[in-house]
């Protein structure tokens, strides 16, 4: 497969600060890489220097076959990009943005109107073409930042944090807009909201302090790194009894009650706890109301592998 | 052929700014206001002078300063050229620190686009701004024309000189706009340093030999006098054409040196 992204040792500082170190990572054409990280980790910086706008003070990065510094315009051409907090022109309508846009990224004049309609309708942006971009709401602005990086079809896209500051509706809308590309473009995007790289991503590339700690599927990552596995079990039957009785079960490293007739019970992974466990409930006479194993989310691994690296 | 495009879209989209908040027409208007007093007051002082000199035809002095360039057009070119001192930072402030300020320097230098075309888009977009603020005053010599003879070559020895001086004075504010995310500063620094090269000659009229004389030489105004007297100088010339592209070049390295830092 293609390689579309291609980082080796990529390390900046911003004067004897470092900022990122030592990053490699590879995306290949067609993946969504989901990049993620505390605030301050680098994530901007290292989507910075992917997009052609800083320097890396050492390594190198290839987008498309090109070198993100030397060939600083044929990287350009292969990406669009949508920076932290949106971006746009206050003073310009929708439309004379876009315009700019697609005339800037070399779209030709008998194609450029075309092209606009495209990313307006494919953006949803058809009841605010005539509007200033000042006037438009977040969610709109959202929209219009990512319908300029959609402009002339570009291979790669890159959006840093792209659902930040928007109502709960809208960040459907975005990550909507978002699966929409899948197929015909890369992407890769930042964030610290986990749920979302896990419901958009093929892949999740963790980074802390400049330096990746995980790269992964969110599937292989909350198993791998999950630290066991777990049951969540819904019981009617004496509190404190049903505890001490579930801990009680071999295998099983802690029973926590959750009150409400809810319990958790953790083990170690690869350990299957369920018959057991239901056995033990129904041979006491209890009422088994609920049984599940339950997965760790990308937020549990995430927070272990920080707080990892911290300890 | 691409970046020429480039270059289009971004004079293209600065026009658009200019003209669609109220930087232009709140400019133009004083501009022009100005300009039109200094011509009315200095077009009444003339006749008031003729018709004296008419009356005592014999004072042979006054008679000899009596042509339009010298008593109408001269002065209403030196008060243009302070009226440009104040007024390009204005025009150029925003030019390069708005876009760092509100981010979209982010967008501007991800497009395909080179640094150069970015920097001839902006200069371009201001230089035409300007132009068309200048253009109307080209109505105060079509007017006159119609009563009395001009001289027209060294009328337009003077509005080249306006063009080459504006020029120069917005070259030097784009490259204090590059310097700065803040409006304000860049507008400080861009009127300080145009000061500077304005004054920077008189300090040979307090004797201070060589030095002086190099001092002299790189003063705005020097060079600027030479074109209102209907004089076009080589030496002017390349002295303002130098000028423009030594601070679009300094822009140009500015820049740059934005990819390294931070």
């Amino acid at each position: 497969m293609q390689t579309m992204i291609e980082a080796q040792d990529l390390t900046k500082y911003y004067g004897p600060q470092l900022a990122v170190s030592r990053l490699d990572f590879e995306v290949a054409a067609g993946e969504i890489v989901g990049f993620l990280g505390p605030n301050g980790a680098g994530k901007t910086t290292t989507l910075k220097i992917l997009a052609g706008f800083l320097a890396p003070s050492a390594g190198t990065a290839r987008i498309n076959g090109y070198d993100c510094v030397t060939d600083s315009l044929a990287v350009r051409r292969s990406l669009g990009y949508v920076p932290e907090n949106v971006a746009i022109y206050p003073d310009l309508t929708v439309t004379q943005f876009l315009r700019f846009a697609a005339r800037a990224k070399g779209v030709s004049a008998k194609a450029e109107t075309g092209e606009v309609d495209r990313v307006v309708g494919a953006c949803g942006l058809e009841e605010v073409r005539g509007k200033l971009a000042a006037a438009l709401s977040k969610g709109f602005r959202q929209r219009l930042g990512l319908a300029q990086a959609l402009i002339n079809q570009p291979p790669l896209l890159i959006m840093d944090e792209p659902t930040i500051g928007l109502d709960p509706s809208q960040i459907v809308e975005i990550r909507q807009l978002i699966k929409n590309l899948e197929g015909d473009h890369t992407v890769m995007l930042s964030s610290h909201i986990l749920p979302e790289v896990s419901q958009l991503c093929h892949r999740v590339i963790i980074i802390n302090r400049g330096q990746i700690v995980a790269s992964d599927t969110p599937e292989n990552l909350s198993r791998q790194l999950g630290h066991g596995s777990r049951v969540l079990l819904t019981v009617a039957g004496p509190d404190e009894q049903v505890r001490a009785a579930l801990a009680a079960v071999s295998g099983v490293n802690r029973a926590l009650g959750q009150g409400e007739g809810k319990y958790l019970v953790e083990a170690d992974s690869g350990v299957e706890l369920r018959p057991q466990l239901a056995r033990v409930v129904v041979e006491r006479g209890w009422q088994l109301l609920e049984l599940k194993s339950q997965e760790f989310t990308l937020e549990e691994v995430f927070i272990n592998l920080v707080t990892e690296e911290e300890s | 052929m691409m970046q020429i495009r480039g270059w289009l879209a971004v004079v293209r989209k600065e026009l658009t700014i200019y003209f669609g908040t109220p930087i232009f027409y709140i400019t133009g208007f004083f501009f022009l206001l100005l300009a039109g007093y200094f011509f009315y007051t200095n077009v009444v002082y003339y006749s008031i002078i003729s018709f004296q000199a008419a009356q005592q035809a014999s004072n042979p002095q006054i008679a000899a300063q009596l042509n339009p360039l010298q008593m109408v057009f001269r002065p209403l070119f030196a008060i243009l050229a302070i009226i440009l001192l104040f007024l390009v930072p204005f025009i150029t402030m925003r030019l390069l620190a708005e876009e760092k300020r509100s981010g979209t320097a982010e967008l501007l230098f991800t497009y395909p686009l080179t640094d150069w075309a970015v920097i001839a888009g902006k200069f371009g977009a201001a230089l035409l701004l300007y132009l068309i603020l200048l253009a109307f005053t080209v109505s105060y010599p079509l007017v006159l024309g119609q009563i009395i003879r001009l001289d027209w070559g060294a009328l337009g020895a003077g509005y080249l000189g306006l063009v080459l001086l504006g020029a120069a004075c917005l070259s030097l504010g784009l490259f204090a706009s590059s310097l700065t995310e803040n409006q304000i500063v860049a507008g400080v620094v861009a009127f300080a340093l145009l000061l500077l090269f304005w004054i920077i000659g008189w300090v040979q009229e307090l004797g201070a030999g060589d030095l002086g004389r190099i001092f002299q030489s790189l003063s705005l105004m020097e060079h600027f006098e030479n074109f209102t007297k209907g004089v076009i100088d080589t030496r002017d010339l390349v002295y303002c054409l130098s000028f423009i592209y030594f601070f679009l070049f300094l822009t140009k390295r500015q820049l740059e040196s934005r990819r390294w830092r931070a």
